[in-house]
């Protein structure tokens, strides 16, 4: 067996992962992914072990619901064939993976570092002498934006090259907010401090991050979790996903200047993140996730409130969406711009929503399901444009089937039950987490050493993936559409630059 | 002079009944109707900061921006009261005054150097370019109908009384409407509300404006709008007395910044590539007018 299969959330021991020759770890992964749909790269990375880098590449494969783990020792010293020569979806995994540990790729084509201004392993290539993409002609302009911006948002540099008002390239920079959360989990010990970190790996997707760090721990602590866990943490994400899609809602309709969605919208998240307030006194849902733990009860008066939260944010939404879908004016914004090709989305191995609104299956609540998902049996939403009217239209899907969702868990509330206690994490293990959040597929990946700590923890947002459809998707479109475009995606700086 | 005077008390209330109107449209109390006024108030009582790369052109523009639009307001008739300033050939006077207040603005920013800021006044001087005709045919179409050239004589010989210079009326006030929606930077041309550099237009192009600066060039676009909203009146006041058309005058440009409102809060706004098709429409529009004209005046089967 040349690599090693396991479910979403199984514990191995790093022993028992295949170790290739790079070589044969080279045909595997990129045989394992060429021309099947149903896989893709959900987390390559490295890790230093003395002078060595050991290389760990998971693949998912979404038939059979399975995660295939091989991996490759090499050292620094060796001249190694990049994947991205053979498929793009590698691209940033090796950008990273060279910026991180300087491992020289032969024919990479594009080692642009992801996070820092510098290439950390020589001095000489930095972001002042940076060759970003350009063309020499008389008739096409540079519009570079950020990274700061009039708006709040976070940071970023975007560079256009131009033709009058159409993007023909578009380089995105980030790198901005780089806060070193992957070395940060291996030096904090405290349990609480390391789910505090992991709330704050990026700011909407509160309960995504810390739903993925919570059931890493416990996969690697060998805890089986209680109906009443995985009941608050379905919840919370299903939650999540109507707050940020209404909310994202709003937004698209503030950029294409629609005042009358951007107000209504903006009001009906308000009292989905009110009732997160109830329920565990943080408007984000900070405090609420922790490993083995029902930190805020979900009580029967909480299921009346959601109840009545549910029953007068649903009319007001469907109305309003009725009123957006038959606007002409916001319907010619959205329609045919910013397209990403089911061919594009496919070879960049983009997931989620993004994903899915290219015509690719992939979501983690029906390919990998955790907690409650098995029993929801989720079924997915596909859009087939790729265009930002699919975007918008597949929010619109996915906060009604999230509200069916809600409706049907509330309605069968677990028994509240003694929690057994939290054990340490086991010695030398490797455990995988996939969650769907409401952006897509987040990974964490974690290896304990030999006395159980942790020695090394890997975070992948699906912002890691999408910014580069982003990218793809604004060509030949006009720069003013970009903003437009940028928040149909809506991907996060934080989550992408950790 | 009763025409400026009215122009200032209008352009006191516009921009403010407009920003309360959307407002009231979203559910929302909305600032005062004076905020605006307070604003450029605040602004003119701050000093300017200048960039090092820009000329003295930069600080030049807004003065000229502003001065561009009082010479063109002093023309502006009241229906028989003619303004300050009234010659023959005054509408030429008027367009082509504002246009050298547009002018320094564009160059103003393209001065500035930002990348942001000169695809603004691209944007901006196409669709000038493309109101223009609009704006003539129309004028021209109503000096042919009148026989005079200059605004208060045009105005007050207008005789509204066919059916068809009635449509020609309600032709006219949707062309300048329009026209002072593309000057005034609202939409469905551009959005005053966005926060977004590339989608910009006007606001973009003052970006790197401040203090008194800016507090000019915020005060000439309310004045503008006031000036479009007179030009309208004046199509249908003629020569009723007074006591009639200030009340009208104020019912009018009231009436025209709740449309302005209305439009802001219940569509969204073009795409940049629509604008263009959309102001040559005003032209062809104007062209209806002046085959209007024609048939009035029998010049035309």
């Amino acid at each position: 067996m040349q690599f090693l299969s396991i479910k979403n959330n199984q514990p191995v021991p790093v022993s028992s992962i295949p170790e290739l020759k790079y070589p044969e770890f080279f045909t595997l992964n990129t045989g394992l992914v060429a021309e099947k749909p149903e896989r893709h790269c959900v987390s390559y990375y490295g890790y230093p072990v003395q002078d060595q880098i050991i290389l760990i590449c998971c693949i998912a494969d979404d038939s059979e619901q399975m995660i295939h783990i091989s991996s490759c020792t090499v050292k620094l010293s060796d001249q190694l064939p990049s994947f991205t020569t053979k498929l793009f979806c590698f691209e940033k995994f090796e950008r990273e993976i060279h910026e991180n540990f300087g491992l020289k790729y032969t024919d990479h084509p594009w080692l642009k570092p992801v996070r820092y201004a510098f290439d950390r392993f020589d001095s000489t290539r930095n972001i002042s002498n940076y060759p970003f993409y350009s063309i020499d002609s008389e008739e096409l302009h540079e519009v570079g934006v950020g990274p700061i911006h009039a708006g709040v948002i976070e940071p970023g540099h975007f560079r256009f090259i131009c033709n009058g008002e159409q993007i023909l390239h578009l380089e995105i920079q980030l790198g901005y907010q780089h806060r070193g959360i992957e070395k940060l989990f291996l030096k904090k010990k405290e349990l609480s401090q390391l789910s505090t970190l992991a709330e704050n790996i990026a700011g909407d997707t509160v309960v995504g991050h810390t739903t993925a760090f919570a059931q890493i721990w416990e996969s690697l602590c060998r805890y089986e979790t209680s109906r009443e866990i995985d009941f608050s943490r379905t919840v919370a994400l299903e939650l999540e996903r109507i707050a940020i899609h209404t909310g994202d809602l709003s937004a698209l309709c503030t950029d294409i200047a629609y005042q009358l969605g951007s107000s209504v919208f903006g009001r009906l998240r308000t009292p989905i993140v009110n009732f997160m307030q109830e329920w565990c006194g943080n408007r984000l849902s900070k405090g609420l996730i922790r490993p083995g733990q029902v930190r805020f009860p979900f009580t029967p008066a909480l299921v009346d409130r959601l109840n009545q939260v549910l029953n007068s944010f649903e009319p007001d939404f469907l109305e309003m969406n009725k009123q957006l879908f038959m606007l002409p004016s916001a319907l010619s914004r959205f329609e045919r711009t910013g397209v990403v090709s089911f061919e594009d989305a496919l070879s960049i191995g983009a997931v989620g929503m993004a994903a899915r609104t290219s015509g690719v299956h992939r979501d983690i609540r029906s390919s990998h399901p955790h907690s409650l998902y098995p029993e929801l049996r989720h079924a997915v939403n596909v859009k087939r444009h790729g265009d930002v009217y699919s975007r918008v239209q597949i929010r619109k899907n996915e906060v009604i089937q999230s509200i069916g969702y809600l409706r049907k868990l509330i309605a069968d509330l677990p028994e509240a039950s003694e929690l057994s206690e939290l054990s340490v994490p086991g010695e030398n293990l490797f455990t995988l987490t996939l969650v769907e959040g409401w952006r897509g597929e987040i990974c964490h990946t974690a290896i304990t050493g030999p006395k159980g700590e942790l020695i090394h923890y890997k975070i992948k947002d699906p912002s890691f993936h999408n910014w580069l459809a982003l990218a793809l998707s604004v060509r030949n479109n006009e720069i003013s559409d970009f903003p437009v475009c940028n928040k149909s995606f809506n991907l996060s700086y934080a989550g992408h630059d950790l | 002079m009763l025409s400026l005077l009215l122009i200032f008390m209008a352009a006191l209330f516009f921009t403010g009944i407009i920003v309360r109107t959307k407002s009231l449209a979203s559910g929302r109390k909305g600032p005062g109707i004076l905020q605006p006024i307070w604003d450029v108030f605040r602004l003119f009582r701050k000093g300017a900061v200048y960039s090092e790369t820009t000329s003295f052109i930069f600080q030049l523009a807004p003065t000229v921006y502003f001065s561009s639009v009082l010479m063109a307001m002093l023309v502006v008739p009241f229906g028989r009261s003619h303004g300050i300033l009234s010659f023959n050939g005054d509408f030429i006077f008027f367009a082509y005054v504002l246009a050298l207040g547009k002018f320094f603005s564009i160059i103003a920013a393209l001065d500035t150097g930002s990348s942001f800021e000169g695809m603004g006044a691209s944007r901006e001087s196409l669709y000038s370019m493309f109101a223009e005709p609009a704006f003539f045919i129309l004028m021209g179409s109503l000096a042919l109908l009148s026989g005079h050239t200059s605004f208060q004589e045009i105005f007050s010989s207008l005789h509204i009384g066919s059916q068809i210079s009635y449509a020609m009326a309600a032709l006219a006030t949707f062309v300048l409407l329009m026209i002072s929606m593309i000057e005034g930077s609202r939409m469905p041309i551009d959005d005053p509300k966005t926060h977004l550099e590339l989608t910009m237009i006007h606001e973009v192009m003052i970006l790197d404006n401040s203090g008194f600066d800016l507090g000019l060039i915020l005060t000439a676009g309310y004045l503008k709008f006031a000036i479009y909203g007179a030009l309208i009146v004046n199509l249908f006041i003629g020569v009723i007395p007074f006591q009639y058309a200030i009340p009208s005058f104020f019912a009018i440009q009231f009436l025209m910044a709740v449309a302005i409102g209305l439009i802001e809060s219940f569509m969204a706004r073009f795409r940049m590539s629509h604008n263009p098709q959309f102001i040559v429409v005003l032209t062809s529009v104007s062209l209806l007018i002046f085959f209007g004209v024609l048939l009035i005046l029998q010049k035309f089967i």
